[in-house]
């Protein structure tokens, strides 16, 4: 009787901590009940247009989200024993993973419906890996850091393979699958050695493991854990480093990006680079914060590779997708230089590149997922010769999105560019600073080569020319952020600066 | 709170946006109105800037008319003008509408060619006024974009070449300017361009990769900003982009990029490295004349070999930007009054002589100089402003020409008398080979079948060179117009470089001079 009634109380003492935990990752237990009551309504509705409109929900239901977090949440809480972390950091980046997925969802929605991929699986899938995303920017501890990249990474096999007969569209499925599982065991391998030698599974935990403890270190007991600590994080550096698709680890990306329906690509080349820029950024600071000059110089070598790669690859390139594919690769580069500096302000700067590139790839991508000839999609750039001539608004846009894309003042791309340079040099790295800016130089060509096809080029068959509604508010509304941006940045400048502070205090 | 520069500034894009959001239609009403708009917003944009000339104090050596503003984080928008930049925010307003005269007859896509240089004009006063760093930057670099695209598609064969190079040499000499201003920005923790004149940077010889640089920090930042001054200016050996872009830009983008983009360089010189690096002007100083008395006697030489009248004008532009960069880097009175002045009077000769070009290729679409001869007998009136821009381009006493000349080759024989010797070769070059173009295109008989109907200036065409004639005369025989404006602020100038700078050996050289001045 009396031990029952322990039970009882030990119960309850349990529900009610964990209740306290459920309301800090309320935002995420939504999409998951979402997501999977979506599932079961769809499968058992036999209805065609079950696609379409949960499509239109899904997106609904992100940017509510993205609402709920960014205007009711405020503080820094954490769930699951310090496990799950709700800071300011967190915050930011969800919202871009949630209103850039939900954007991405709603401009595809008519390249879907008329390559007859709008089927519900593809809403549910890119649920589920925002659910993965929200995880990963939370996490606070490696097994959740895992959890939420494997989330993501799983519906993104899917969602690259999802054209099934399309035979490239299964490769980039396939390749993806393979790489992805490989750079998954890395981090696996780099985990469980950080854990063996950190003896904690918790960044916080990881980051006391290291402060430099001098009496155990004349015995050269410290040394031999740091140095174990050392191969893991550089094991979990590589691992990360194939997410965000940073070079010399890129090589699925040209190939996945080209192969995957145009809609997935609009999606990886936003939405997860986040998530795991600031997983990256989380572990690297608040794991590994107390030996910044240990990682610094190979995030700084990671993104020169990364700049000059993606900028030299590009050139030869024709195809517009896997062109962006080595745009994005170049812009990890310059991203990554933020994340390189270390520094509040780096990080800082790294939160507010992420936020300009989104908004410059989505409307990019919103025109790529229009460009049809004879009611079928056309990714050869010189399929737009001479655009300009026949929508010289579409054409415009565009044409302002590559040169900030291109980092070109006075668009929003080059502000961008300021920043990151500024961190770099702010932490005494101007050689990384310089090599970024050699870098931009080589990146213009390939985008003006667009702009010269589109305005100077030769008249080809003209593409279709219809973009849907939806489709060319995101081109024109991004066009005119990267124009009008410039003047206060939106004001989102205190808001990543507020969230960059949240890793270092 | 002043915002007449920022009138001044943003008159002509909003013009644009006017034009691109309401004018619409391909028929020749709406055409001309997209002209005609474009005209006023020019002239209304020039005769703004007339009241700042006329309400300026020239007595005052700081920044007027200050209009400051927080801006991106660590950033402000922040306009003034000084002696120095005054003038060349009105040769810009000046020009404008002349060149968008020129332009009258250009047929394709008007809307956009009107939209374009009226944003680029925009983005070239605010080179000007700018006050910040970064600002200084935004305008700079953006001025790229509206030519790449004025070369690029109303340029001639060759555009596409021409206008890649053009882009990416201009890019890459700034990047190293944009980080170099980020290095000066964490120093001096501002980028406010009023207070980073006061901030002396580090000059302690400090090693890079082995190699003891003397000066330091002030000789490296020198050289970056000096990449990008160098490129737009341009000097020799970086000029190669100059030529081609002007031989396929229309004649409106030739005129804009002779007399007005080109500028920017040497602006940048007077307004960055000069009072911001003065050691590092000191220690490579030598470089820069004996690199302008290269380019002086071999971009002559080169301009009398071609056979295409606007790559030997625009040769001559580099050979005249010499003068400049000598003038500037003496730091002397004289020196940096000749080199504002060079630079204001070849803004109006060049244009003029583009203009000139232009009006024969609007006739026959032929620029190669072996296909004219003897069109004095057709136009006669074309011939006499051939001539007096041909001879003003050589620097005949008595034009504008001459002055700034005559004030860099003073400067030059106190520096340096090989520097000046090699210089005033450059003089007598410039006379055979503009004399020599004036002669085969000009006289001789007019046997050429395809010029023989040929019409001399139309009355739009004698309205578009009489102001730019005017100006020319007047400056060459009234040149303390320039100087009373301009003289104040470069005397600040030169006290504080030499200052900062210069041994006592130099300063009692300058007293001495100074001495000499006031007698």
């Amino acid at each position: 009787m009396r031990s029952r009634r322990w039970t009882c109380r030990i119960t309850i003492l349990w529900l009610l901590m964990t209740l306290n935990d459920l309301t800090v990752v309320l935002p995420e237990l939504v999409l998951a009940v979402y997501a999977m009551s979506a599932l079961i309504w769809a499968v058992y509705s036999k209805g065609q247009q079950s696609g379409a409109a949960l499509i239109w929900l899904t997106s609904v239901v992100l940017v509510g989200l993205a609402a709920w977090i960014a205007f009711a949440t405020t503080g820094e809480k954490t769930a699951f024993t310090a496990s799950f972390v709700d800071d300011s950091l967190s915050r930011f980046a969800k919202v871009m993973v949630l209103l850039s997925s939900a954007v991405v969802l709603v401009i595809s929605q008519d390249f879907l419906r008329r390559e007859r991929l709008a089927k519900f699986e593809f809403p549910i899938l890119v649920g589920f890996a925002v659910l993965g995303m929200m995880i990963m920017v939370s996490a606070n501890d490696l097994v959740v850091m895992y959890l939420g990249l494997e989330l993501q990474s799983l519906s993104l096999y899917v969602l690259a393979a999802f054209q099934r007969d399309s035979v490239r569209s299964t490769e980039a499925g396939l390749k993806y699958f393979v790489l992805g599982a490989l750079s998954s065991g890395l981090l696996l391998y780099g985990a469980s050695l950080v854990y063996g030698f950190a003896g904690t599974t918790s960044l916080s935990g990881i980051a006391a493991a290291m402060v430099p403890d001098t009496t155990t270190l004349s015995a050269g007991h410290d040394v031999t854990k740091t140095t174990g600590l050392l191969f893991g994080m550089a094991f979990m550096i590589v691992a990360l480093a194939f997410k965000v698709s940073a070079a010399p680890f890129h090589m699925w990306t040209p190939d996945v990006y080209e192969g995957s329906p145009t809609p997935v690509t609009a999606l990886f080349s936003t939405a997860p680079k986040v998530a795991a820029l600031i997983l990256l950024v989380r572990l690297l600071t608040s794991g590994f914060g107390n030996i910044v000059a240990d990682w610094q110089l190979i995030i700084a070598s990671v993104s020169v590779i990364s700049m000059f790669v993606g900028a030299i690859t590009a050139i030869g390139q024709t195809d517009i997708k896997r062109l962006m594919a080595y745009s994005s690769i170049a812009h990890m580069g310059f991203a990554l230089m933020g994340a390189a500096a270390g520094t509040s302000r780096g990080v800082d700067a790294m939160l507010l590149y992420m936020a300009i590139y989104l908004v410059m790839n989505v409307g990019t991508f919103a025109f790529i997922l229009s460009m049809r000839r004879r009611n079928r999609p056309v990714t050869d750039i010189y399929a737009l010769g001479m655009y300009s001539r026949q929508s010289p608004v579409h054409a415009l846009s565009l044409l302002l999105l590559l040169f900030s894309l291109a980092g070109i003042v006075p668009l929003l791309g080059f502000v961008a560019k300021l920043y990151v340079f500024l961190a770099a040099i702010d932490a005494g790295m101007i050689w990384l600073a310089v090599s970024g800016g050699i870098a931009s130089v080589i990146g213009a060509f390939y985008y003006l080569r667009i702009v010269y096809v589109m305005y100077f080029g030769t008249p080809g068959i003209p593409l279709d020319g219809t973009m849907p509604r939806s489709g060319l508010l995101a081109l024109v509304t991004s066009a005119i952020i990267v124009v009008f941006g410039v003047v206060n940045l939106f004001n989102i400048s205190q808001l990543s600066s507020v969230a960059a502070t949240a890793l270092f205090q | 709170m002043d915002i007449i520069l920022s009138i001044v500034t943003f008159t002509p894009l909003l013009a644009a946006a006017i034009m691109g959001l309401f004018l619409r239609g391909e028929d020749p009403a709406a055409v001309r109105n997209v002209k005609l708009l474009a005209l006023v917003a020019t002239t209304a944009t020039f005769l703004i800037s007339l009241f700042v000339l006329f309400s300026f104090d020239s007595t005052v050596a700081g920044f007027q008319f200050v209009e400051q503003r927080f801006w991106l984080p660590g950033l402000q928008y922040k306009l003034g003008v000084d002696g120095i930049s005054i003038l060349f925010v009105i040769l810009t307003t000046f020009l404008m509408p002349i060149t968008i005269l020129a332009c009258w007859n250009v047929e394709t896509r008007v809307k956009e060619f009107m939209i374009a240089f009226l944003v680029l004009e925009t983005l070239m006063i605010g080179v000007f006024c700018s006050l910040d760093l970064v600002l200084f930057y935004f305008f700079f670099e953006a001025g790229l974009i509206p030519m790449f695209l004025i070369i690029g598609i109303w340029g001639g064969k060759r555009r596409l070449y021409a206008t890649f190079k053009f882009f990416l040499y201009t890019l890459l000499g700034s990047i190293l300017m944009l980080i170099a201003m980020i290095v000066l920005w964490q120093l001096a923790g501002t980028s406010d361009i009023v207070k980073l004149l006061e901030f002396r940077v580090p000059s302690e010889t400090i090693s890079v990769l082995g190699m003891q640089v003397r000066g330091g920090l002030q000789t490296i930042m020198w050289l970056a900003f000096f990449a990008s001054f160098a490129v737009k200016l341009p000097m020799w050996p970086v000029h190669t982009w100059l030529p081609d872009a002007h031989v396929e830009a229309p004649t409106g983008g030739s005129v804009i990029l002779a007399a007005i983009l080109l500028k920017m360089g040497g602006y940048g010189f007077l307004r960055f490295n000069l009072p911001m690096f003065p050691i590092g002007s000191d220690i490579l100083a030598p470089l820069v004349m004996w690199l302008s008395v290269i380019a002086i006697i071999y971009t002559s030489l080169v301009a009398m070999m071609q056979e295409d009248m606007k790559k030997l004008i625009a040769y001559s532009s580099v050979a005249h930007m010499g003068f400049v960069t000598i003038g500037i880097f003496t730091a002397t009175r004289q020196g940096i009054d000749g080199a504002i002045f060079q630079m204001l009077s070849h803004g109006l000769i060049s244009g003029a002589l583009f203009l000139i070009v232009g009006v024969v290729y609007d006739r026959v679409h032929r620029r190669d100089i072996a296909f004219y001869g003897g069109l004095v007998v057709r136009m006669p009136r074309y011939a006499m402003v051939f001539m007096f821009f041909t001879l003003a381009n050589v620097g005949l006493p008595g034009t504008s020409g001459f002055v700034g000349e005559f004030l860099t080759l003073v400067a030059a024989f106190q520096y340096n008398s090989w520097v000046a010797a090699g210089a005033a070769t450059g003089v007598i070059l410039s006379a055979a080979y503009a004399l020599w173009l004036f002669r085969r295109v000009v006289y001789g008989d007019l046997v050429k079948r395809a010029i023989k109907q040929i019409g001399d200036l139309s009355r739009r065409e004698k309205l578009v060179f009489a102001p730019l004639l005017v100006m020319t005369l007047l400056l060459g025989v009234y040149p303390s117009l320039v100087t009373d404006i301009v003289g104040t602020s470069v005397q600040q100038l030169v006290d504080q470089v030499n200052l900062h700078a210069f041994s006592a050996l130099d300063v009692q050289n300058y007293d001495s001079l100074a001495a000499h001045d006031t007698e």
